[in-house]
Protein backbone atom coordinates (compact mmCIF):
# COMPACT_ATOMS: atom_id res chain seq x y z
CA UNK A 1 0.00 0.00 0.00
CA UNK A 2 1.58 3.25 -1.20
CA UNK A 3 0.65 6.77 -0.28
CA UNK A 4 1.99 10.20 0.47
CA UNK A 5 2.27 11.71 3.91
CA UNK A 6 0.34 14.50 5.54
CA UNK A 7 2.28 15.07 8.74
CA UNK A 8 1.11 16.78 11.91
CA UNK A 9 3.80 17.12 14.51
CA UNK A 10 1.27 17.07 17.33
CA UNK A 11 0.62 14.72 20.22
CA UNK A 12 -2.94 14.16 21.48
CA UNK A 13 -4.74 14.97 18.23
CA UNK A 14 -8.22 14.55 19.65
CA UNK A 15 -11.54 13.58 18.13
CA UNK A 16 -12.89 17.10 18.67
CA UNK A 17 -10.46 18.41 16.04
CA UNK A 18 -10.58 15.30 13.81
CA UNK A 19 -14.35 15.67 13.50
CA UNK A 20 -15.93 18.44 15.58
CA UNK A 21 -18.98 17.74 17.77
CA UNK A 22 -21.60 19.68 15.80
CA UNK A 23 -21.25 17.16 12.92
CA UNK A 24 -22.00 14.12 15.08
CA UNK A 25 -25.63 14.26 14.00
CA UNK A 26 -24.53 13.55 10.39
CA UNK A 27 -24.39 9.95 9.19
CA UNK A 28 -23.69 10.67 5.51
CA UNK A 29 -20.06 9.57 5.38
CA UNK A 30 -19.11 11.70 2.38
CA UNK A 31 -20.55 14.75 4.10
CA UNK A 32 -18.50 13.96 7.25
CA UNK A 33 -15.36 13.78 5.09
CA UNK A 34 -15.78 17.46 4.19
CA UNK A 35 -15.22 18.35 7.85
CA UNK A 36 -12.30 16.02 8.62
CA UNK A 37 -9.49 17.63 10.63
CA UNK A 38 -11.42 20.91 10.57
CA UNK A 39 -10.39 21.82 14.10
CA UNK A 40 -6.68 21.50 13.34
CA UNK A 41 -6.16 22.14 9.64
CA UNK A 42 -8.72 24.11 7.63
CA UNK A 43 -6.97 23.12 4.37
CA UNK A 44 -7.09 19.38 5.01
CA UNK A 45 -10.14 18.75 2.87
CA UNK A 46 -8.64 20.53 -0.14
CA UNK A 47 -5.20 18.92 0.11
CA UNK A 48 -5.96 15.29 1.05
CA UNK A 49 -5.84 12.75 -1.79
CA UNK A 50 -7.08 9.18 -2.13
CA UNK A 51 -4.50 6.85 -0.60
CA UNK A 52 -2.79 9.40 1.68
CA UNK A 53 -1.36 8.56 5.08
CA UNK A 54 -1.53 10.81 8.13
CA UNK A 55 1.57 10.80 10.32
CA UNK A 56 1.24 12.14 13.86
CA UNK A 57 2.61 11.91 17.41
CA UNK A 58 1.40 10.31 20.61
CA UNK A 59 -2.17 9.38 21.61
CA UNK A 60 -3.79 10.01 18.24
CA UNK A 61 -7.60 10.04 18.40
CA UNK A 62 -7.97 10.67 22.11
CA UNK A 63 -11.29 11.94 23.44
CA UNK A 64 -14.67 10.75 22.34
CA UNK A 65 -15.86 7.35 21.10
CA UNK A 66 -17.23 8.91 17.90
CA UNK A 67 -16.64 6.53 15.04
CA UNK A 68 -17.22 9.59 12.89
CA UNK A 69 -13.51 10.38 13.40
CA UNK A 70 -11.99 7.40 11.52
CA UNK A 71 -14.96 7.50 9.10
CA UNK A 72 -14.31 11.15 8.17
CA UNK A 73 -10.63 10.37 7.56
CA UNK A 74 -11.35 7.19 5.59
CA UNK A 75 -13.94 8.87 3.37
CA UNK A 76 -11.42 11.66 2.76
CA UNK A 77 -9.20 9.00 1.21
CA UNK A 78 -6.86 8.34 4.16
CA UNK A 79 -5.81 4.68 4.20
CA UNK A 80 -3.64 4.66 7.30
CA UNK A 81 -2.75 6.78 10.29
CA UNK A 82 0.86 6.23 11.33
CA UNK A 83 1.48 7.48 14.85
CA UNK A 84 3.63 7.02 17.95
CA UNK A 85 0.54 5.71 19.77
CA UNK A 86 -3.26 5.69 19.60
CA UNK A 87 -6.12 6.24 21.98
CA UNK A 88 -7.94 2.96 22.45
CA UNK A 89 -11.40 3.70 21.06
CA UNK A 90 -10.08 5.36 17.90
CA UNK A 91 -7.84 2.32 17.38
CA UNK A 92 -10.69 -0.18 17.80
CA UNK A 93 -13.04 1.86 15.63
CA UNK A 94 -10.47 2.05 12.83
CA UNK A 95 -9.93 -1.73 12.92
CA UNK A 96 -13.37 -3.12 13.76
CA UNK A 97 -15.12 -0.91 11.20
CA UNK A 98 -12.32 -1.60 8.65
CA UNK A 99 -11.95 2.11 7.97
CA UNK A 100 -8.17 2.55 8.00
CA UNK A 101 -5.00 1.00 9.39
CA UNK A 102 -3.71 2.38 12.71
CA UNK A 103 0.04 1.82 12.57
CA UNK A 104 2.43 2.45 15.42
CA UNK A 105 6.02 3.47 14.78
CA UNK A 106 8.93 4.49 16.99
CA UNK A 107 10.33 7.94 17.66
CA UNK A 108 13.19 7.64 15.12
CA UNK A 109 10.86 6.75 12.27
CA UNK A 110 8.45 9.49 13.32
CA UNK A 111 11.21 12.10 13.23
CA UNK A 112 12.56 10.88 9.90
CA UNK A 113 9.27 10.98 7.98
CA UNK A 114 8.51 14.38 6.42
CA UNK A 115 5.35 15.90 5.08
CA UNK A 116 4.93 14.87 1.45
CA UNK A 117 7.17 11.75 1.67
CA UNK A 118 5.99 8.77 -0.36
CA UNK A 119 5.68 5.65 1.82
CA UNK A 120 4.92 2.02 1.18
CA UNK A 121 3.39 0.04 4.03
CA UNK A 122 4.10 -3.68 4.01
CA UNK A 123 2.14 -5.12 6.91
CA UNK A 124 3.20 -8.68 6.08
CA UNK A 125 6.80 -7.68 6.82
CA UNK A 126 5.91 -5.15 9.52
CA UNK A 127 7.84 -2.59 7.52
CA UNK A 128 7.32 0.87 6.15
CA UNK A 129 9.46 1.88 3.20
CA UNK A 130 10.16 5.58 2.72
CA UNK A 131 10.49 5.72 -1.06
CA UNK A 132 11.36 9.42 -1.05
CA UNK A 133 14.18 9.02 1.48
CA UNK A 134 15.14 5.43 0.64
CA UNK A 135 14.72 4.32 4.24
CA UNK A 136 13.04 1.33 5.87
CA UNK A 137 11.32 1.58 9.26
CA UNK A 138 9.90 -1.13 11.49
CA UNK A 139 6.23 -0.82 12.38
CA UNK A 140 4.90 -2.33 15.57
CA UNK A 141 3.30 -5.66 14.60
CA UNK A 142 -0.46 -5.85 15.03
CA UNK A 143 -1.53 -7.96 18.01
CA UNK A 144 -2.79 -11.35 16.82
CA UNK A 145 -6.52 -10.67 17.04
CA UNK A 146 -6.17 -7.21 15.46
CA UNK A 147 -4.27 -8.74 12.55
CA UNK A 148 -7.02 -11.30 12.06
CA UNK A 149 -9.79 -8.70 12.14
CA UNK A 150 -7.92 -6.54 9.62
CA UNK A 151 -7.36 -9.56 7.36
CA UNK A 152 -11.07 -10.46 7.58
CA UNK A 153 -12.12 -6.94 6.63
CA UNK A 154 -13.61 -5.83 9.94
CA UNK A 155 -15.21 -7.27 13.05
CA UNK A 156 -18.44 -8.35 11.36
CA UNK A 157 -16.53 -10.44 8.84
CA UNK A 158 -14.21 -11.95 11.41
CA UNK A 159 -15.12 -15.44 12.60
CA UNK A 160 -13.83 -16.15 16.11
CA UNK A 161 -11.90 -19.43 16.37
CA UNK B 1 -1.78 -14.73 42.86
CA UNK B 2 -5.26 -13.26 43.07
CA UNK B 3 -7.29 -11.14 40.69
CA UNK B 4 -8.52 -7.59 41.06
CA UNK B 5 -12.18 -6.62 40.59
CA UNK B 6 -11.82 -5.85 36.87
CA UNK B 7 -10.08 -9.15 36.14
CA UNK B 8 -12.72 -11.05 38.11
CA UNK B 9 -15.61 -9.42 36.25
CA UNK B 10 -13.96 -10.08 32.88
CA UNK B 11 -13.12 -13.68 33.87
CA UNK B 12 -16.76 -14.31 34.74
CA UNK B 13 -17.87 -12.55 31.54
CA UNK B 14 -15.63 -14.72 29.39
CA UNK B 15 -16.36 -17.97 31.23
CA UNK B 16 -12.77 -18.40 32.40
CA UNK B 17 -11.48 -19.15 35.87
CA UNK B 18 -8.86 -16.46 35.54
CA UNK B 19 -7.70 -13.75 33.17
CA UNK B 20 -4.55 -11.65 33.26
CA UNK B 21 -3.62 -8.28 31.77
CA UNK B 22 -3.03 -8.43 28.00
CA UNK B 23 -5.18 -11.56 27.55
CA UNK B 24 -7.48 -11.01 24.58
CA UNK B 25 -10.93 -12.36 25.34
CA UNK B 26 -14.49 -12.27 24.07
CA UNK B 27 -16.69 -11.41 27.05
CA UNK B 28 -20.44 -11.62 27.38
CA UNK B 29 -22.08 -8.27 27.94
CA UNK B 30 -24.69 -7.70 30.65
CA UNK B 31 -25.90 -4.25 29.54
CA UNK B 32 -25.45 -2.12 26.45
CA UNK B 33 -26.39 1.50 25.85
CA UNK B 34 -26.84 3.67 22.76
CA UNK B 35 -27.85 7.31 22.42
CA UNK B 36 -28.90 9.72 19.68
CA UNK B 37 -25.38 9.79 18.20
CA UNK B 38 -24.25 6.18 18.52
CA UNK B 39 -27.80 4.84 17.91
CA UNK B 40 -28.10 6.21 14.36
CA UNK B 41 -24.53 4.93 13.87
CA UNK B 42 -25.67 1.42 14.82
CA UNK B 43 -28.67 1.78 12.51
CA UNK B 44 -26.30 2.70 9.65
CA UNK B 45 -24.23 -0.45 10.36
CA UNK B 46 -27.39 -2.59 10.29
CA UNK B 47 -28.45 -0.99 6.99
CA UNK B 48 -25.04 -1.77 5.51
CA UNK B 49 -25.34 -5.39 6.66
CA UNK B 50 -28.82 -5.56 5.15
CA UNK B 51 -27.40 -4.38 1.82
CA UNK B 52 -24.87 -7.21 2.06
CA UNK B 53 -27.74 -9.65 2.43
CA UNK B 54 -27.49 -10.09 6.20
CA UNK B 55 -31.01 -9.47 7.41
CA UNK B 56 -31.29 -8.43 11.04
CA UNK B 57 -34.61 -9.32 12.57
CA UNK B 58 -33.81 -9.54 16.25
CA UNK B 59 -31.27 -8.39 18.78
CA UNK B 60 -29.36 -10.65 21.12
CA UNK B 61 -31.46 -9.50 24.09
CA UNK B 62 -33.57 -6.32 23.91
CA UNK B 63 -34.09 -6.39 27.69
CA UNK B 64 -30.37 -5.74 28.19
CA UNK B 65 -30.25 -2.77 25.84
CA UNK B 66 -31.24 0.72 26.86
CA UNK B 67 -31.42 3.99 25.01
CA UNK B 68 -30.87 7.63 25.92
CA UNK B 69 -31.60 10.83 24.04
CA UNK B 70 -29.02 13.36 25.16
CA UNK B 71 -26.61 14.90 22.66
CA UNK B 72 -28.81 16.92 20.30
CA UNK B 73 -31.96 17.22 22.42
CA UNK B 74 -34.32 18.98 22.61
CA UNK B 75 -33.84 18.49 18.86
CA UNK B 76 -31.37 21.11 17.76
CA UNK B 77 -32.35 21.13 14.07
CA UNK B 78 -33.95 19.04 11.33
CA UNK B 79 -31.22 16.39 11.16
CA UNK B 80 -31.20 15.88 14.94
CA UNK B 81 -35.00 15.64 14.95
CA UNK B 82 -34.78 12.96 12.27
CA UNK B 83 -32.23 11.02 14.32
CA UNK B 84 -34.62 11.02 17.27
CA UNK B 85 -37.43 9.69 15.05
CA UNK B 86 -35.06 6.97 13.74
CA UNK B 87 -34.16 6.00 17.29
CA UNK B 88 -37.84 5.59 18.22
CA UNK B 89 -38.48 3.45 15.16
CA UNK B 90 -35.45 1.33 16.03
CA UNK B 91 -36.49 0.66 19.63
CA UNK B 92 -40.04 -0.12 18.53
CA UNK B 93 -38.89 -2.51 15.82
CA UNK B 94 -36.55 -4.45 18.10
CA UNK B 95 -38.67 -4.33 21.25
CA UNK B 96 -36.32 -2.24 23.41
CA UNK B 97 -38.45 -1.02 26.29
CA UNK B 98 -35.94 1.08 28.21
CA UNK B 99 -35.92 4.14 26.00
CA UNK B 100 -35.71 7.44 27.90
CA UNK B 101 -37.42 9.93 25.59
CA UNK B 102 -37.13 13.63 26.20
CA UNK B 103 -40.39 15.32 27.01
CA UNK B 104 -41.85 12.05 28.25
CA UNK B 105 -40.90 11.92 31.91
CA UNK B 106 -37.47 10.86 33.02
CA UNK B 107 -34.70 11.47 30.52
CA UNK B 108 -31.19 12.86 30.67
CA UNK B 109 -27.55 12.30 29.88
CA UNK B 110 -26.91 8.58 29.40
CA UNK B 111 -24.18 8.30 32.04
CA UNK B 112 -26.38 10.05 34.58
CA UNK B 113 -29.32 7.75 33.84
CA UNK B 114 -27.01 4.75 34.22
CA UNK B 115 -26.81 5.46 37.95
CA UNK B 116 -29.96 7.52 38.59
CA UNK B 117 -32.09 4.73 37.14
CA UNK B 118 -29.83 1.87 38.28
CA UNK B 119 -29.53 0.72 34.68
CA UNK B 120 -26.20 -0.90 35.48
CA UNK B 121 -25.42 -2.98 38.56
CA UNK B 122 -22.29 -4.04 40.46
CA UNK B 123 -20.37 -6.90 38.88
CA UNK B 124 -21.77 -6.37 35.38
CA UNK B 125 -19.96 -5.99 32.07
CA UNK B 126 -21.41 -2.77 30.67
CA UNK B 127 -20.63 -1.29 27.26
CA UNK B 128 -21.89 2.02 25.97
CA UNK B 129 -21.70 3.88 22.69
CA UNK B 130 -20.05 6.84 24.35
CA UNK B 131 -16.56 7.47 25.72
CA UNK B 132 -17.70 8.51 29.19
CA UNK B 133 -19.30 5.10 29.79
CA UNK B 134 -16.41 4.71 32.28
CA UNK B 135 -18.52 6.79 34.69
CA UNK B 136 -20.66 3.88 35.78
CA UNK B 137 -17.65 1.92 37.01
CA UNK B 138 -18.15 3.81 40.29
CA UNK B 139 -20.96 1.33 41.01
CA UNK B 140 -18.53 -1.59 40.84
CA UNK B 141 -19.23 -2.61 37.24
CA UNK B 142 -16.76 -2.99 34.38
CA UNK B 143 -17.86 -0.08 32.20
CA UNK B 144 -16.20 0.94 28.94
CA UNK B 145 -17.00 3.06 25.90
CA UNK B 146 -17.06 1.91 22.26
CA UNK B 147 -17.78 3.16 18.77
CA UNK B 148 -20.97 2.21 16.99
CA UNK B 149 -19.60 -0.74 14.98
CA UNK B 150 -18.59 -2.48 18.22
CA UNK B 151 -21.93 -1.67 19.82
CA UNK B 152 -23.79 -2.97 16.74
CA UNK B 153 -21.79 -6.19 17.14
CA UNK B 154 -22.79 -6.40 20.81
CA UNK B 155 -26.46 -5.82 19.99
CA UNK B 156 -26.35 -8.80 17.63
CA UNK B 157 -24.00 -11.18 19.41
CA UNK B 158 -24.12 -10.16 23.09
CA UNK B 159 -20.36 -10.19 23.37
CA UNK B 160 -17.30 -8.21 22.32
CA UNK B 161 -13.53 -8.56 22.40
CA UNK B 162 -11.45 -6.97 25.12
CA UNK B 163 -7.80 -6.86 25.93
CA UNK B 164 -7.78 -7.39 29.68
CA UNK B 165 -6.41 -4.11 31.03
CA UNK B 166 -3.69 -3.53 33.57
CA UNK B 167 -5.06 -1.75 36.61
CA UNK B 168 -3.55 1.38 38.11
CA UNK B 169 -4.51 1.69 41.76
CA UNK B 170 -5.18 5.12 43.23
CA UNK B 171 -5.22 5.10 47.01
CA UNK B 172 -6.96 8.25 48.17
CA UNK B 173 -6.45 9.05 51.83
CA UNK B 174 -8.60 11.25 54.02
CA UNK B 175 -11.67 13.38 53.66
CA UNK B 176 -11.70 16.29 51.21
CA UNK B 177 -11.67 19.81 52.66
CA UNK B 178 -15.03 21.57 52.17
CA UNK B 179 -13.74 23.79 49.35
CA UNK B 180 -12.36 20.85 47.35
CA UNK B 181 -14.43 18.41 45.30
CA UNK B 182 -13.88 15.12 43.47
CA UNK B 183 -13.47 17.18 40.29
CA UNK B 184 -10.35 18.80 41.75
CA UNK B 185 -9.07 15.35 42.66
CA UNK B 186 -9.44 13.89 39.19
CA UNK B 187 -8.04 17.00 37.50
CA UNK B 188 -5.00 16.75 39.79
CA UNK B 189 -4.58 13.07 38.89
CA UNK B 190 -4.92 13.74 35.14
CA UNK B 191 -2.40 16.56 35.49
CA UNK B 192 0.00 14.12 37.15
CA UNK B 193 -0.35 11.18 34.76
CA UNK B 194 -1.34 12.98 31.52
CA UNK B 195 -4.09 12.43 28.97
CA UNK B 196 -2.58 9.10 27.96
CA UNK B 197 -1.33 8.25 31.44
CA UNK B 198 -3.81 5.44 31.74
CA UNK B 199 -4.18 4.54 28.06
CA UNK B 200 -5.64 1.05 27.63
CA UNK B 201 -5.64 0.61 31.42
CA UNK B 202 -8.16 0.65 34.23
CA UNK B 203 -8.04 3.26 36.97
CA UNK B 204 -9.24 1.86 40.28
CA UNK B 205 -9.92 4.22 43.18
CA UNK B 206 -9.83 3.06 46.78
CA UNK B 207 -8.90 4.13 50.29
CA UNK B 208 -10.52 6.11 53.06
CA UNK B 209 -10.94 9.09 50.73
CA UNK B 210 -13.22 7.04 48.52
CA UNK B 211 -15.14 5.52 51.44
CA UNK B 212 -15.77 9.04 52.75
CA UNK B 213 -16.93 10.23 49.34
CA UNK B 214 -20.59 10.21 48.30
CA UNK B 215 -21.66 8.04 45.38
CA UNK B 216 -22.16 11.08 43.13
CA UNK B 217 -18.67 12.38 43.89
CA UNK B 218 -17.19 8.95 43.13
CA UNK B 219 -18.94 9.11 39.76
CA UNK B 220 -17.01 12.30 38.99
CA UNK B 221 -13.73 10.42 39.55
CA UNK B 222 -14.60 7.52 37.24
CA UNK B 223 -16.22 9.84 34.68
CA UNK B 224 -12.98 11.62 33.89
CA UNK B 225 -10.80 8.50 33.76
CA UNK B 226 -11.67 8.83 30.07
CA UNK B 227 -9.60 12.02 29.97
CA UNK B 228 -6.56 10.03 31.16
CA UNK B 229 -7.11 7.62 28.26
CA UNK B 230 -8.40 4.84 30.50
CA UNK B 231 -10.39 1.89 29.22
CA UNK B 232 -12.43 1.99 32.41
CA UNK B 233 -12.58 3.41 35.89
CA UNK B 234 -13.77 1.33 38.80
CA UNK B 235 -14.49 1.45 42.52
CA UNK B 236 -15.33 -1.60 44.62
CA UNK B 237 -18.94 -1.45 45.83
CA UNK B 238 -19.62 -0.76 49.52
CA UNK B 239 -22.53 0.06 51.82
CA UNK B 240 -23.09 3.46 50.20
CA UNK B 241 -23.48 1.87 46.78
CA UNK B 242 -25.87 -0.70 48.22
CA UNK B 243 -28.01 2.04 49.78
CA UNK B 244 -27.86 4.20 46.66
CA UNK B 245 -29.06 1.33 44.46
CA UNK B 246 -31.67 0.15 46.96
CA UNK B 247 -33.16 3.66 46.94
CA UNK B 248 -33.57 3.11 43.20
CA UNK B 249 -35.19 -0.29 43.55
CA UNK B 250 -32.15 -2.42 42.74
CA UNK B 251 -31.28 -5.00 45.37
CA UNK B 252 -30.43 -8.13 43.39
CA UNK B 253 -26.95 -8.33 41.88
CA UNK B 254 -23.67 -10.12 42.35
CA UNK B 255 -21.07 -7.83 43.86
CA UNK B 256 -17.50 -8.55 42.87
CA UNK B 257 -14.48 -7.70 45.02
CA UNK B 258 -10.81 -8.06 44.29
CA UNK B 259 -8.65 -10.61 46.10
CA UNK B 260 -6.38 -9.39 48.87
CA UNK B 261 -3.35 -10.47 46.84
CA UNK B 262 -4.59 -8.92 43.58
CA UNK B 263 -2.01 -7.34 41.28
CA UNK B 264 -1.86 -3.72 40.18
CA UNK B 265 0.57 -2.39 37.59
CA UNK B 266 1.17 0.80 39.55
CA UNK B 267 0.03 2.40 42.79
CA UNK B 268 -0.41 6.12 43.42
CA UNK B 269 -1.23 7.61 46.78
CA UNK B 270 -2.89 10.97 47.44
CA UNK B 271 -3.68 12.92 50.60
CA UNK B 272 -6.97 14.84 50.46
CA UNK B 273 -5.74 17.46 52.90
CA UNK B 274 -3.04 18.56 50.43
CA UNK B 275 -5.50 19.29 47.62
CA UNK B 276 -6.56 22.73 46.47
CA UNK B 277 -9.15 23.89 43.94
CA UNK B 278 -7.66 23.10 40.51
CA UNK B 279 -8.43 24.36 37.03
CA UNK B 280 -7.52 22.73 33.69
CA UNK B 281 -6.59 25.46 31.23
CA UNK B 282 -7.16 25.37 27.46
CA UNK B 283 -6.59 23.17 25.54
CA UNK B 284 -6.17 19.97 27.53
CA UNK B 285 -7.54 18.42 30.72
CA UNK B 286 -3.93 17.71 31.79
CA UNK B 287 -3.01 21.40 31.61
CA UNK B 288 -3.75 22.07 35.28
CA UNK B 289 -2.99 24.93 37.63
CA UNK B 290 -4.15 25.92 41.08
CA UNK B 291 -7.26 28.15 40.75
CA UNK B 292 -5.77 30.88 42.96
CA UNK B 293 -2.89 31.36 40.54
CA UNK B 294 -5.35 32.15 37.75
CA UNK B 295 -7.41 34.80 39.51
CA UNK B 296 -6.58 37.44 36.89
CA UNK B 297 -8.22 35.51 34.04
CA UNK B 298 -11.42 37.29 32.93
CA UNK B 299 -14.33 35.12 31.80
CA UNK B 300 -17.33 35.54 29.51
CA UNK B 301 -19.37 32.58 30.61
CA UNK B 302 -19.89 29.91 33.26
CA UNK B 303 -21.39 26.55 32.33
CA UNK B 304 -22.76 24.05 34.82
CA UNK B 305 -23.85 20.92 32.99
CA UNK B 306 -22.88 17.45 31.67
CA UNK B 307 -22.48 13.96 33.08
CA UNK B 308 -19.43 15.23 34.97
CA UNK B 309 -20.79 18.32 36.68
CA UNK B 310 -24.58 18.52 36.86
CA UNK B 311 -25.56 15.83 39.33
CA UNK B 312 -27.62 16.84 42.37
CA UNK B 313 -24.59 17.43 44.61
CA UNK B 314 -22.92 19.49 41.88
CA UNK B 315 -26.01 21.71 41.76
CA UNK B 316 -26.08 21.90 45.56
CA UNK B 317 -22.45 23.05 45.56
CA UNK B 318 -23.30 25.74 42.99
CA UNK B 319 -26.35 26.85 44.98
CA UNK B 320 -24.28 27.11 48.17
CA UNK B 321 -22.16 29.75 46.43
CA UNK B 322 -24.92 31.52 44.48
CA UNK B 323 -27.40 31.85 47.36
CA UNK B 324 -27.99 35.57 47.90
CA UNK B 325 -25.47 36.53 45.20
CA UNK B 326 -25.73 37.64 41.55
CA UNK B 327 -23.74 36.33 38.63
CA UNK B 328 -21.51 38.77 36.77
CA UNK B 329 -21.19 36.74 33.55
CA UNK B 330 -23.56 34.62 31.45
CA UNK B 331 -24.21 31.50 33.50
CA UNK B 332 -26.11 28.39 32.49
CA UNK B 333 -27.24 25.48 34.65
CA UNK B 334 -28.46 22.33 32.91
CA UNK B 335 -29.27 19.51 35.35
CA UNK B 336 -28.06 16.18 33.95
CA UNK B 337 -31.42 14.40 34.23
CA UNK B 338 -35.07 15.28 34.83
CA UNK B 339 -35.03 13.43 38.18
CA UNK B 340 -32.16 15.70 39.28
CA UNK B 341 -33.97 18.77 37.94
CA UNK B 342 -36.99 17.81 40.07
CA UNK B 343 -34.91 17.32 43.19
CA UNK B 344 -33.24 20.67 42.54
CA UNK B 345 -36.71 22.23 42.36
CA UNK B 346 -37.85 20.52 45.56
CA UNK B 347 -34.77 21.67 47.44
CA UNK B 348 -35.19 25.27 46.29
CA UNK B 349 -32.01 25.26 44.20
CA UNK B 350 -33.70 26.38 40.99
CA UNK B 351 -35.05 29.49 42.72
CA UNK B 352 -31.55 30.29 43.99
CA UNK B 353 -30.20 29.98 40.44
CA UNK B 354 -32.92 32.15 38.91
CA UNK B 355 -32.57 34.77 41.66
CA UNK B 356 -28.84 34.90 40.92
CA UNK B 357 -29.57 35.62 37.27
CA UNK B 358 -28.70 32.19 35.89
CA UNK B 359 -30.57 30.61 32.99
CA UNK B 360 -31.73 27.05 33.79
CA UNK B 361 -32.11 24.66 30.87
CA UNK B 362 -33.17 21.08 30.15
CA UNK B 363 -30.83 18.09 30.40
CA UNK B 364 -28.62 17.83 27.31
CA UNK B 365 -25.01 17.19 26.29
CA UNK B 366 -25.56 20.32 24.13
CA UNK B 367 -22.84 22.85 24.76
CA UNK B 368 -20.43 20.41 26.45
CA UNK B 369 -19.68 18.94 23.02
CA UNK B 370 -20.14 22.19 21.15
CA UNK B 371 -23.33 20.93 19.53
CA UNK B 372 -26.05 23.43 20.47
CA UNK B 373 -27.69 25.41 23.25
CA UNK B 374 -24.98 27.62 24.68
CA UNK B 375 -21.96 27.10 22.39
CA UNK B 376 -19.04 29.54 22.52
CA UNK B 377 -18.16 32.28 20.03
CA UNK B 378 -14.65 33.08 18.75
CA UNK B 379 -12.42 34.27 21.62
CA UNK B 380 -15.11 33.65 24.25
CA UNK B 381 -13.72 32.30 27.51
CA UNK B 382 -15.78 29.85 29.53
CA UNK B 383 -15.34 28.15 32.89
CA UNK B 384 -17.14 24.86 32.95
CA UNK B 385 -18.00 21.86 35.12
CA UNK B 386 -17.64 19.61 32.05
CA UNK B 387 -14.85 17.20 31.12
CA UNK B 388 -13.00 18.33 27.97
CA UNK B 389 -11.45 21.55 26.71
CA UNK B 390 -9.79 20.59 23.44
CA UNK B 391 -9.82 23.25 20.67
CA UNK B 392 -13.40 23.81 19.55
CA UNK B 393 -14.84 21.43 22.11
CA UNK B 394 -17.53 23.84 23.30
CA UNK B 395 -17.90 25.93 20.17
CA UNK B 396 -15.57 28.05 18.03
CA UNK B 397 -12.10 26.58 17.59
CA UNK B 398 -10.66 29.81 19.02
CA UNK B 399 -12.92 29.84 22.08
CA UNK B 400 -11.40 28.76 25.40
CA UNK B 401 -12.68 26.48 28.13
CA UNK B 402 -11.33 26.18 31.66
CA UNK B 403 -12.46 23.02 33.46
CA UNK B 404 -13.19 23.27 37.18
CA UNK B 405 -15.32 22.02 40.04
CA UNK B 406 -18.90 23.26 40.52
CA UNK B 407 -17.69 25.33 43.50
CA UNK B 408 -14.99 27.08 41.45
CA UNK B 409 -17.30 27.60 38.47
CA UNK B 410 -19.98 29.14 40.70
CA UNK B 411 -17.50 31.39 42.52
CA UNK B 412 -16.09 32.48 39.16
CA UNK B 413 -19.60 33.23 37.87
CA UNK B 414 -20.02 35.66 40.78
CA UNK B 415 -16.75 37.56 40.21
CA UNK B 416 -16.35 37.18 36.43
CA UNK B 417 -12.81 35.92 36.98
CA UNK B 418 -11.39 32.53 37.93
CA UNK B 419 -12.04 32.35 41.65
CA UNK B 420 -11.17 29.97 44.47
CA UNK B 421 -14.38 29.62 46.53
CA UNK B 422 -12.41 30.53 49.68
CA UNK B 423 -11.68 33.98 48.24
CA UNK B 424 -15.29 34.93 47.66
CA UNK B 425 -16.39 37.85 49.81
Amino acid sequence: MKGSVIKYENDNIDTDVILPGPYLKIHDYNELAKHAMEGLDKDFHSKVKEGDFIVAGRNFGCGSSREHAPIALAYSGVKAVIALSFARIFYRNAVDGAFLLPIEIDEDAYKDISDGDMLEIETAKNEIKNITKNQIYKMRPFPELIGKIIAAGGLFKYKPD
Amino acid sequence: MGMNITEKILARGSGKTRVSPDDVIFANVDKAMIHDVSGPGVIAVFEKLNKQGIKIERLWDPSKVWVAEDHFVPSADKISAQNIVMLSEFTKKFGIEKHFKYGMGQYGICHTLSHEEAMVLPGEVYVGGDSHTNTTGALGAFAAGFGHTDIAYVLLHGKIWFKVPETIYFKLNGKLPSHVMAKDYILKIIGDIGTDGSAYKTMQFAGSGVSEMSVEERLTLTNMTTEAGAKSGIIEPDKKIKEYLAARGATKYNEVHGDSDAQYSKVYEYEAAELEPIVAKPYSPENIQVARELSSIPLDKAYIGSCTGAKLEDLQAVAKILKGRKVKIRTEVLPAAISIFKKAMDKGLVKIFLDAGVVVGPPTCGACCGAHMGVLAKDEVCISTTNRNFPGRMGHVESQTYLASPLVVAASAVTGKITDPRDLK
